[in-house]
């Protein structure tokens, strides 16, 4: 099997009855609380959703250093840029369509324009957020967070990559979006699992087709490149975890070998990963691509896994993305 | 802060006159800018950089300063101008306000201006970013205050009583905000654009001290700030009654001075009232 031994990743990561399943917010909880153990600067806010953004396990641990703020996102991010200001690295946590969302003004002034290390925790991100419906499901933070200069924005793949990326989050200067979702979805990766910031994983390793994904749709990607290789095409599936500053040097290494890409994603096409990376090869290696991703439309209650097949999101959906861009690559 | 005194008062008045005619001459040269609220604030600003504050000038991040956060950001010309009167840059630079390049921006940038504290002009960001400071202060048991300068217009945003309410749980005894009464705001009358009385009443609902003050009587805003001091368990509003455009008495309370700077002609009678105190004494630049 062509999987990148570097990557370290779970050994049986296609048996389905030793997969783990965890939602990536626990990672978030877990992070938080090694931060509270490691870094005294670190303080959690959250607006009236601590149980479900797990920041409940920072509060019960550290509750001098947690914040009640109620259902106040806007003003949450503004007691956030006061307390950064100040001195603290404050950790902000809702759901994704009130934070960076509903607050996404206050976050562009007092945060990213301000240049303050302010790390907003986006939970309930994607459709896989399921029964809640449309309003609850995140489809475009991505896109309203990659356009603030001096943000980060990263959306990691499992709840053990989300753990690193919230730990790795305290340490980086300014603003950080952290996105996740709420369904338990597999856990590919390992502790050993390299995680830098800004830099992408290979997962698999191919020369056919470069798949770049982030979240937990990653799982997909390599699910559709273990479908691939039955076909004889390889792909080369990329976790793209950090949006931005996105890893140019990884993605293009890999698209001078395959020469085509698709891209993977929970989110809006407009303006997503996939736009991201668009831009990138559309001025530095132009290659046909296609994008796997919601389709200017609103998500809508169901389960999960209805939603994710519903919107074209799953394995199989990759697989004909796939094989439409390789009658397009010449 | 000691006991404020009759000479301390006068010297006050003093530097909020010598802040009008600095407001006035940078707003002419910025050929933009608001000119009502930043004049009616002058004499408050000058109360709070020369009295008021624990504060140093050549070194604006003192970590035991005070901290004074200004929300609308479009009142900067009162604070550039104070600033510059205190020491923290050279007054020359007030006249590269608005123009590129400059540290003097049309809104205040936190990391262009040393001492601005923070990056402020969309209106009601500013209460909730001091009650962050504020809390993190008494988290860390530090002594220094925070002092929140708001207009009455920006009371119309939702997110100023999200900061009010969440000042009013958290006790925070180290915050005073103050609000610049003056009655005026882009479109018309506080009052007629969105009805905010009774401040008194609503933030006094919201858990807080509130003190109601002549915004140009330096001695009673300067006993308002010490009161704020003895509060053990809420936040204190000065709720300052200001007149806009004070000290040029052709454009108080003209509410279609909010947003436009003086022409030439404008500016040198402006100046001219200002350095007469409206006709009552000879000015020697006449």
């Amino acid at each position: 099997m062509p999987e990148n031994k570097k990557a370290k990743l779970q050994r049986e990561l296609f048996n389905d009855k030793k997969m783990e399943l965890v939602p990536t917010r626990d990672g978030y909880g877990k992070g938080l609380l090694t931060l509270g153990k490691t870094n005294p600067r670190v303080v959690a806010l959250c607006a009236d959703l601590d149980e479900s953004t797990r920041s409940q396990w920072f509060a019960e641990k550290y509750p001098e250093r947690f914040i009640q703020m109620g259902i106040g996102e806007q003003n949450m991010v503004l007691v956030a840029a006061g307390l950064a200001n100040y001195g603290k690295i404050p950790f902000i946590a809702s759901y994704a369509t009130f934070s960076p969302g509903r607050n996404n003004e206050q976050i562009r002034t007092t945060v990213s324009l301000s240049e303050l290390p302010v790390k907003i925790a986006g939970a309930h991100a994607g459709v896989s957020v399921g029964p809640d419906g449309a309003t609850h499901q995140a489809l475009e933070d991505i896109a309203l967070m990659r356009v603030q200069p001096n943000m980060v924005v990263i959306c990691p793949c499992d709840a053990v990559e989300i753990e690193k990326a919230t730990v790795a989050a305290a340490a980086v200067h300014g603003p950080v979006y952290l996105r996740f979702g709420r369904a338990a979805s597999p856990v590919m990766t390992t502790r050993k699992t390299p995680f830098k910031i800004g830099c992408a994983e290979i997962f698999w390793t191919g020369k056919d087709i470069t798949i770049i994904a982030c979240g937990q749709l990653v799982y997909q990607a390599l699910l559709a490149a273990r479908a691939l290789a039955k076909d004889n095409i390889t792909a080369e599936v990329i976790n793209c975890h950090t949006i931005k500053p996105l890893d140019e040097k990884t993605i293009i290494a890999s698209v001078k070998k395959t020469r085509a890409v698709v891209t993977v994603e929970e989110h809006q096409i407009a303006g997503g990963l996939g736009s991201a990376v668009a831009e990138t090869l559309v001025q530095r290696l132009p290659v046909p691509m296609e994008f796997v991703g919601v389709r200017d439309r609103f998500g809508e209650s169901g389960e999960p896994d209805e939603l994710l097949q519903k919107f074209g999101l799953t394995s199989p959906y990759i697989v004909t993305a796939v094989r439409k861009v390789l009658k397009r690559k010449k | 802060m000691p006991d404020i005194h009759d000479k301390k008062v006068r010297q006050l008045e003093k530097i909020a006159n010598a802040i009008r005619q600095d407001i006035v001459t940078m707003l002419l040269a910025a050929g933009s800018g608001h000119t009502a609220g930043p004049l009616g604030l002058a004499d408050i600003f000058a109360a709070l950089y020369f009295h008021v504050l624990h504060h140093r000038p050549q070194q604006p991040n003192w970590p035991e300063r005070d901290w004074l956060i200004l929300s609308a950001g479009h009142l900067c010309p009162v604070r550039y101008a104070a600033m510059a009167q205190a020491g923290y840059f050279p007054k020359k630079e007030l006249l590269t306000l608005r123009k590129l390049g400059t540290r003097l921006q049309g809104h205040p940038e936190r990391l262009r201006l040393p001492g601005a504290e923070t990056t402020s002009g969309p209106l009601g960001d500013g209460l909730g970013q001091a009650c962050g400071i504020a809390y993190g202060l008494l988290l860390d048991n530090k002594k220094s205050r925070v002092y929140c300068v708001m207009s009455d217009g920006e009371q119309d945003c939702g997110v100023i009583w999200e900061a009010a309410m969440f000042a009013g749980k958290y006790k925070l005894r180290n915050l005073t905000a103050i609000i610049d009464r003056n009655n005026i705001q882009i479109s018309g009358m506080t009052e007629d654009v969105m009805p905010l009385e009774s401040l008194v009443e609503k933030y006094k609902a919201f858990n807080w001290h509130v003190i109601e003050i002549n915004g140009h009587n330096i001695e009673e805003f300067v006993d308002a700030c010490e009161e704020a001091k003895t509060m053990y368990t809420k936040p204190t509003v000065i709720i300052a009654n200001t007149i806009p455009g004070r000290g040029v008495p052709e454009i108080e309370f003209d509410y279609t001075w909010h947003g436009k700077p003086p022409s030439a002609a404008e500016a040198k009678r402006f100046l001219a009232d200002l350095r007469t105190i409206g006709g009552k004494i000879s000015s020697e630049h006449e």
